[in-house]
């Protein structure tokens, strides 16, 4: 049977019915159209999924939507304000962060839940921070570069 | 794909008690499923009835007390232990720990006392908590009962929880004077799960000269995380040198019943569990000394 599941998503309220099996990833791509989330190893290991619940970095795929029942969610589609690209995804832009591009929104997010949280962050928790998200062109160093950029201001 | 099953999400404990009570078998505890959905996804768990508990804000909670020592609700997010102030500053090795586990997404989401209920042999956080003679509040209906961490896992993914119980609080005493903790896993990407995990609890003599007494436990090396008993009684009444810490390894690595699975093979698990006893007894020796 559906249960209510009230969420935010980008700044917008939603009231929604959903199936108790549904994960968090398929409400915002399925329900909402919101397919800058993907889906990638759907088991929590590749960060592809990576949004922001309630200030933290979440893997969507490994969130049954209705824990998130009255949260707050922000996904990739959220971070341009119109056509204005936000920072990061200037500075992904500029410093080649991105191949393939297919974890690129997961580490968008998960770049930005770190920021959020710690606006100045080493290196090292720049690494960190992005840990959960894996890149299989393996760009780690164009991306490490890029989220520098934007905390130190120069995007 | 997951099956279906009915859904509830108890805001009290005693509300959570309640279904637990009236479901039974039928049931199973979801607290943030960073484990559970992935069973459930691979059809291994497919519970009639799935009982959330992640909107139960009073399990959610850090208090520490001099007496007492540290209580961990058990609806905690990994990532509060992790961040914990009180933690860092006397159980740093708990936040140490909670720092190597998973990634930052699975640590804001996932519960502390959801991966000791989950009780795959390869969690960080239980060897951890029984080097430091942690114990486990669990309550039903019928009341509540304290299990010894060491006791609580009983074999793979099987904890000593019974039908209607829920693991509520993590208690951790204080850590008695002269006492060092650490914990080091083995693991190929920095997000993975340990190949094998150890940790060490030492407490010096009054004099700091010799070992007084130490635990040591050990991770993703025997069905259920274990301690090596025979090694730590070759540290006990000792002065610790490198060639006894040698000496505890080589045993613990007899002590373990390791796996040959995807990871890392029998033998391998068995030289890692040596390796790891002797460099993670170090660390923590050069902690016992300072403490």
């Amino acid at each position: 049977m559906k249960k209510e599941l009230r969420l935010t998503v980008n700044g917008q309220s939603y009231e929604l019915y959903v199936e108790p099996k549904t994960l968090l990833v398929e409400v915002i791509r399925n329900q909402l159209g919101l397919t800058g989330t993907k889906r990638g190893c759907e088991s929590g290991v590749c960060g592809a999924c990576t949004v922001i619940l309630n200030r933290v970095a979440v893997k969507s795929c490994s969130v049954l939507a209705l824990e998130a029942n009255g949260g707050e969610v922000e996904t990739i589609e959220g971070l341009a304000k119109g056509s204005e690209l936000h920072p990061l995804q200037k500075a992904f832009l500029d410093y080649g962060a991105f191949q393939c591009g297919f974890c690129t929104s997961g580490m968008l997010m998960s770049a930005k839940a770190l920021l959020d949280e710690a606006p100045n962050p080493t290196e090292e928790q720049i690494k960190e921070g992005i840990d959960g998200n894996i890149c299989r062109c393996t760009g780690y160093n164009s991306i490490v570069r890029a989220i520098t950029h934007v905390a130190k201001g120069q995007i | 794909m997951i099956g279906n099953f009915e859904y509830f999400a108890p805001k009290t404990l005693q509300e959570a008690l309640t279904f637990l009570d009236k479901y039974g078998d039928k049931c199973k505890v979801i607290a943030g499923g960073q484990s559970l959905l992935i069973l459930m996804r691979q059809g291994l768990v497919a519970p009639e009835y799935l009982i959330s508990i992640k909107g139960i804000s009073s399990l959610n909670y850090i208090r520490s007390d001099l007496k007492e020592g540290l209580r961990i609700g058990a609806l905690t997010p990994h990532r509060v232990v992790e961040k914990s102030a009180i933690i860092r500053s006397q159980f740093a090795v708990l936040a140490e720990m909670e720092n190597k586990l998973a990634s930052i997404q699975t640590r804001n989401w996932g519960t502390f006392g959801g991966n000791l209920c989950h009780g795959d042999p390869a969690g960080d956080p239980a060897p951890v908590l029984i080097a430091l003679s942690a114990s486990a509040k669990v309550a039903s209906l019928k009341g509540e009962r304290s299990i010894a961490l060491e006791g609580f896992f009983l074999d793979y993914f099987e904890t000593a929880l019974q039908p209607g119980e829920l693991l509520t609080e993590i208690l951790v005493p204080p850590m008695p004077a002269r006492t060092g903790a650490a914990y080091t896993k083995f693991n190929v990407i920095e997000t993975d799960m340990a190949t094998v995990g150890v940790a060490v609890s030492i407490t010096l003599s009054p004099n700091r000269d010799t070992c007084e007494s130490a635990r040591i436990a050990l991770g993703a090396s025997a069905p259920v995380p274990i301690r090596a008993k025979h090694a730590e009684n070759v540290l006990k009444g000792k002065k610790i040198t490198d060639d006894l810490l040698e000496e505890a390894g080589k045993i613990a690595s007899s002590e373990a019943k390791p796996i040959s699975d995807i990871h890392a093979s029998e033998s391998y698990r068995r030289e890692l569990a040596k390796v790891l006893v002797k460099r993670v007894g170090k660390e923590a020796l050069a902690r016992a000394i300072k403490a």
